[in-house]
Formats: structure tokens, sequence, C-alpha cells
């Protein structure tokens, strides 16, 4: 089946459209994507007449262009009928936000519409979903344009079994400055699930990180999505809700009651290297530090800190993660000595975590980030960088962001967020370095690397 | 899948689980490793086979009733006369639906559980860990999605909180890896072979040492005759219907 049609369609049919209520859903979708989107929108609804001057078609095969997008919004008990329409009059995929199916007990309803578009493999996402939120495309979220919050365009596709959960992940991903590719909110997944997206984006030239919010897999589905992942050459990132469910039914072995769903399931993931976020935040995290690194590492970090309480934290928050900090020899720590400046060598402490200290200039941290990036034992340098030090400067983040770019190791930092300090933030960021608003969030965006390794 | 495992599988579905002697044979048959077993309801006779593979033995009972033999007294170890055995025999034939006792060669070695599971989600998993009465409150244990590869066993080994056990620990010997790898990989291949007929399995323990690793206890649960369907997941963010 072809998926291109869900994201960039030249031409698209609102069905469902509203004559006499403008906050109907149909209209919602009809109106944010009229005139706004380089797309043709046409409203559709049995009655026909006119909406806001522009004709309402009674039956989609009125309109005289060939119709790319159906965003069906209609009563439940419709859309099958609707669906065989939009078969017949050509239309390349369909949307189907309508609920009613499966989720309220009519599954009968759902295997229906599957029914039809299987006999003419025919796309359609949903039931009961948000749609596609396809930036510089469409958007058929029902959500009123002025209350949609839109992260900037890059390259993590999103895909969700809860479009609460999409939209919320949008919000999150915009104050953390993390690019989306695409937004896809699957509802009952009907036709399309977890799978075929994944195939799709691993093809998508515009996505370099698939993320995914999972309730659960269809029987089987699991094995055949972390198969594909484990093929797919673009980091795969899943949180998954309802871990504890299933964990109080009455079990007969050992096996079946150590190896409950969640368990298995957690297991399953890192065995083929698909990063797990155990949380909102973890997701996050891991989108921002993937969508700069698609690679995984072993999970030795450097850590150059300008604090020694920050670089305990970040220590601690190591060891909870399993992630080691080694020590460097004692040539190393003398080299780094060596090439301090004069205010901070005979006070930095140089064994990893690297105190440069409230004294450290910008070429200290230069300097000692350089080093460590060169370093075999290190595969990923944690700067923790506290912008109120005074021997330092606005230009510290673009700076040390150069020296990823010459020395090609990972790096991830920690500035605090606010206003005062956005210059060091975007230093960092607009050189596509990923930057955490805490301690603990620059060690995940290390963690996401590792967790990107299979056992 | 060989006429003899299918057998023995169909004979059981009534009760819904393997009697340990049958589930033994099975294994076997699989290629797995058990102890010397016999399976008798005659006293002389698990008598004269413990006098046959030495003393000291164990003796289990069989019965459809017991799915749990430890919680009910159902295993006695280091049997190491006749008297003690016939003294066992005679305590099981009291117990609900004696279907005869199981004798078997005492061995020793680290206990490890082996478990394969047919998961919603996933199909086909094997679980390995630290086994035991116990494995359920240490709960160490790794498990993979099956069929495993030889390289599998090793990460899983490593992924254990006490692999430092296996691999010998203050001057105990390390368990036998390439024979439990050997023992993994063919579990796991008979589970590929019979995972529409079970639920999950426990072999457990499954008692390593430096030479070899012996299943001393099978627990094969069979799949219900109609699998009742997972319910899909209601947490979705519900949408208003149109």
């Amino acid at each position: 089946m072809n998926l291109q049609p869900l994201f960039k369609p030249k031409t698209m049919a609102v069905i469902g459209v509203s004559l006499t209520n403008n906050r109907h859903p149909a209209n919602v979708i009809y109106h944010k994507n009229h005139l706004r989107y380089p797309v043709k929108v046409f409203p559709v609804n049995p009655r026909g007449g006119v909406l806001q001057g522009e004709r309402v078609f009674t039956h989609i095969s009125e309109i005289p262009e060939k119709i790319d997008l159906a965003v069906i919004a209609v009563r439940a008990e419709y859309v099958p009928v609707i669906l065989s329409d939009c078969v017949q009059s050509g239309v390349g995929a369909a949307a189907v936000i309508s609920g009613g199916f499966a989720e309220s007990g009519q599954k009968d309803l759902q295997d229906r519409i599957v029914a039809i578009a299987q006999e003419a493999s025919f796309p359609f996402v949903g039931p009961n979903c948000l749609g596609i939120y396809s930036p510089a495309h469409m958007d058929t979220f029902f959500l009123p344009s002025e209350r949609m919050v839109r992260p900037d365009p890059g390259n993590v596709a999103l895909v969700s079994q809860s479009g609460g959960i999409l939209v919320d992940q949008m919000i999150k991903f915009a104050e953390e400055g993390v690019g989306l590719s695409r937004a896809v909110s699957i509802g009952n997944k009907a036709l399309i699930n977890e799978l075929d997206f994944l195939n799709y984006f691993a093809q998508d030239t515009e996505t370099k990180v698939i993320a995914f919010y999972v309730e659960g897999f269809g029987n089987r589905d699991g094995r055949d999505f972390v198969l594909a992942a484990s093929r797919c050459p673009k980091p795969v990132i899943v949180l998954k809700a309802g871990k504890s469910v299933g964990g109080s039914r009455a079990v007969s072995s050992h096996t079946a009651s150590l190896a409950g769903d969640y368990e298995t399931f957690s297991t399953i993931l890192s065995q083929y290297g698909v990063v797990e976020a155990k949380n909102e935040f973890e997701m996050v995290t891991f989108c921002e530090s993937l969508s700069c690194y698609q690679q995984s590492i072993e999970g030795n970090l450097g850590i150059v800190t300008g604090s020694g309480g920050h670089g305990a934290l970040a220590v601690d928050v190591c060891s909870i993660h399993g992630l080691s900090v080694p020590s460097l020899p004692e040539q190393a720590q003398h080299e780094i000595r060596e090439n301090l400046s004069s205010s901070a060598q005979p006070i930095a402490s140089v064994a990893n975590p690297v105190d440069l200290t409230g004294s450290a200039i910008d070429d200290d941290f230069v300097f000692a980030i350089s080093y460590l990036s060169r370093r075999p034992e290190i595969d990923c340098i944690v700067v923790l960088l506290l912008p109120y030090l005074p021997g330092i400067t606005s230009d510290l983040g673009a700076r040390l962001s150069q020296v990823y770019y010459q020395e090609g190791k990972p790096l991830v930092a920690y500035v605090p967020h606010v206003e005062k300090y956005r210059i060091f933030i975007e230093g960092f960021e607009i050189n596509r370095i990923p930057v955490s608003p805490s301690i603990e969030g620059a060690v995940l965006l290390a963690e996401a690397m590792r967790r990107s390794k299979p056992f | 899948m060989s006429t003899e495992i299918k057998d023995i599988i169909s004979a059981s579905k009534e009760l819904g689980w393997v009697l340990e002697p049958e589930a033994k044979r099975l294994c076997s048959l699989a290629g797995l490793t058990v102890p010397r077993f016999l399976w008798t309801t005659g006293v002389d006779e698990a008598v004269r086979f413990a006098q046959e593979i030495g003393y000291p033995v164990v003796a289990k009972v069989v019965s459809p009733h017991v799915l749990h033999k430890s919680d009910v007294g159902g295993v006695v170890v280091g049997i190491s006369s006749g008297e003690k055995l016939q003294e066992a025999f005679h305590r099981f034939s009291e117990f609900e639906g004696f279907a005869g006792m199981l004798v078997e060669e005492m061995l020793s070695g680290i206990e490890l559980i082996a478990g394969a599971k047919v998961d919603y989600q996933f199909g086909p998993v094997i679980l390995l860990g630290i086994g035991g009465t116990g494995v359920e409150i240490y709960r160490d244990i790794t498990m993979r999605m099956a069929p495993l590869k030889e390289k599998d066993v090793e990460s899983m080994v490593r992924s254990l909180k006490a692999h430092q056990l296996l691999e010998g620990y203050r001057g105990s010997e390390p368990v036998n890896l390439k024979e439990l790898t050997r023992m993994l990989v063919a579990f796991s291949d008979l589970v590929m072979e019979i995972e529409g007929l079970i639920e999950s399995i426990d072999l457990n323990p499954v008692l390593c040492s430096s030479r070899r690793c012996v299943i001393t206890d099978a627990r094969i649960m069979l799949k219900a005759e109609k699998a009742p369907n997972a319910p899909e997941s209601e947490l979705s963010l519900r949408l208003p219907h149109f």
C-alpha cells in the first residue's frame, strides 16, 4: 500500500463538514488547511450548499479533481459507505477521524471498513484518531489552529496510539527545540499499524528518528515490529503505557509469572536495540539526542564541568543507568592539567569528571573537551555548563559545538534553561548539539545512544 | 515434530499440563539431558532401580492433582536407603490421584531456570534465570525472543545479576557454558516446534555443573483448547463520536 498520499497530498476532501456548526471537527480541519497549506481542499456534505463562499460537494465523486486524501469525520455507521465511495472515486488514502468502532464495542463495524480497504489495497489511518500532521503539507488534527503548538520542522517522526499524548509530545518538542518531520495518530490502527509506519518512515528522507507511543501491540505484531526495527538504520524509540496491566493475572508457571507482559516487552526491545523511553520525559530527551546522533555507544562518558557538585550529581545518574565514567590514566590527567589556564590549573580536578572549577575560562572547556574526544576509553562527552561563571563568555556553546565537528565524538550539554542564558543554549542547538535543562537530562541524552545498542 | 512428542502432548491435553515423567521423556526426545529416572507404581521396582543407580536418590509423587509438588511435600531428596524410599512411596500413595512415584538420581550443581512462554505480542520467548524454589523471590532473570542463536546465550548469562556464580565465583568451578548453550538452543528449537500447543514451560531446576546441564524438573503447561483473546487496550484517548 502506498502511504505517500497520507503525508503529501496535493488535493484533499474533508467529508462531513457541517453547514450549521462551524465548530464541528470537520469544519476545523477544513478551515485550518484551506488556503493555509499548499493543498487544495474540498468540503463534502450530502446536503451540499455553500461554506463561507466555497461550494460544498454532495458526494466525493462530484469533485472535479482526483483526490489524494479523504479526511472522514462522519458518524461511524456512515463510514463503510463513504470509504467505498472513496475507493470507487480513485482516492489515494483516507484518515478516518470518527470514533465509535472497536474502542466502543463496535468491532464488526471496524472489521467491515478493514475488509473494504483490504480488498482495494486502499490505505486508511484510524479510525478513532486525529490523523496526520505533516508540517508544510497539511494537518488533519481537529484542534483549532490557534491552539496548536507546532514544533520546528525537523527529523523526528512521531507515531502515537493516543491522540492526546501525541499533541502533548509536540508541545514538549517545541519547548525543548526538538524538530518534527511528521506526527501520526493511529487510533485503533485497524488497517495500518506501527509496523507499516515504521517501514514507511524508514524510507522517508525527511525522517531520521522514528518514535512511537504504544499501549500494546496486536497478536504477534510486536515480533514483526522489533525484527523490522532491528533492520532499520534509523533509531527507533518506544514509550510503552500500561506497564502494570496483566501483572495481577493468576499464572500457573514461574515463567509466566516472571515474564510478565511488560517485562517481556521491555527486554525484547533492548534485545533488538529499540530504545525504550520509560516515561514522557525520557521520550522527548531521547528524541532530542537521537535526532542529532543516529548512532549507538557503549556508554563510557567523559564529564566536563565547572562545579564539583554538578559532576558528582551527573555521576550518580550515570550509576543508576549503568553508564560508566572511566577515570583517566595519570599521564592523561597530567596532560590536561598542563594545558589549563593559570587560574584553573592549580585547583582543577582532572580524573573524570574533569572539574575545571569556577575559575575556568572558555579555553579550558575547549581544551578539556577536545582532549577527552580523542581518548579511546570515552565514547561520549557530557558538558555541564554554568553560564554564570565569570571567566566564560557567551561564545562558549558555539565554540564547543565546533569541537564536535572537528573530533566527531558525540557531545551533549547541560545549560540551565532561562531566557538570560539563551545564547549559550542556541550556540549548541543551532549547531545540532543537544542541550538539556537538567543534569539528569544531559546524562539521559547520552543514555539514549547506549540504549540503541542491541544486547 | 516427532510423533512421540506429539503423542505425549495430545495425551495430556485434557489435564492441561504434562505429568513430570512424560515431560522429561519429551525433553529427552528433544535432545535435552534429564537424570536417569523410573516412573513406577510398584514399590519393589522402585527399590531395585534405586539400587541400580545407587543411593542417594530423589523421589517425587506423580499425580494429575499435584502441579506444585514441593508445596505439598511431594518431593523427598537425599534418600539414602531402601527403607526410606519405601517410606516415601507409602506416604505418596495416600495423595489424591496417585499415579506412581518418580525415582531419579541425585545431582548437584547450580540451580537455574530455563523457561518459555508464548507471548501475545511477541510470540515464543525464552527465559533464563537463577532457579530453584526461590525463583520468584530472587527474580534474577533475562529473556530473549525465540529462536535463540548461540551468541544470545552468552549475552543472556552476562545480563544475570548472579552471572559471576555461573562463571566460577570464589574458587567454585564455572558451569559448562558450552553445555548450557547447547541446552538452551535445543530448548528454543523445541519451543519453536511446539509453540502452537503450549502456553508456558518451566524447566526448573536445571542443575548446571562444570560437566553438564541436567533438567531435573519440567512443567509444560498446554494451551487451552479455545484460547481467550487478549483484551484490546482501552487506554486510548476517547475522541468524540460524530
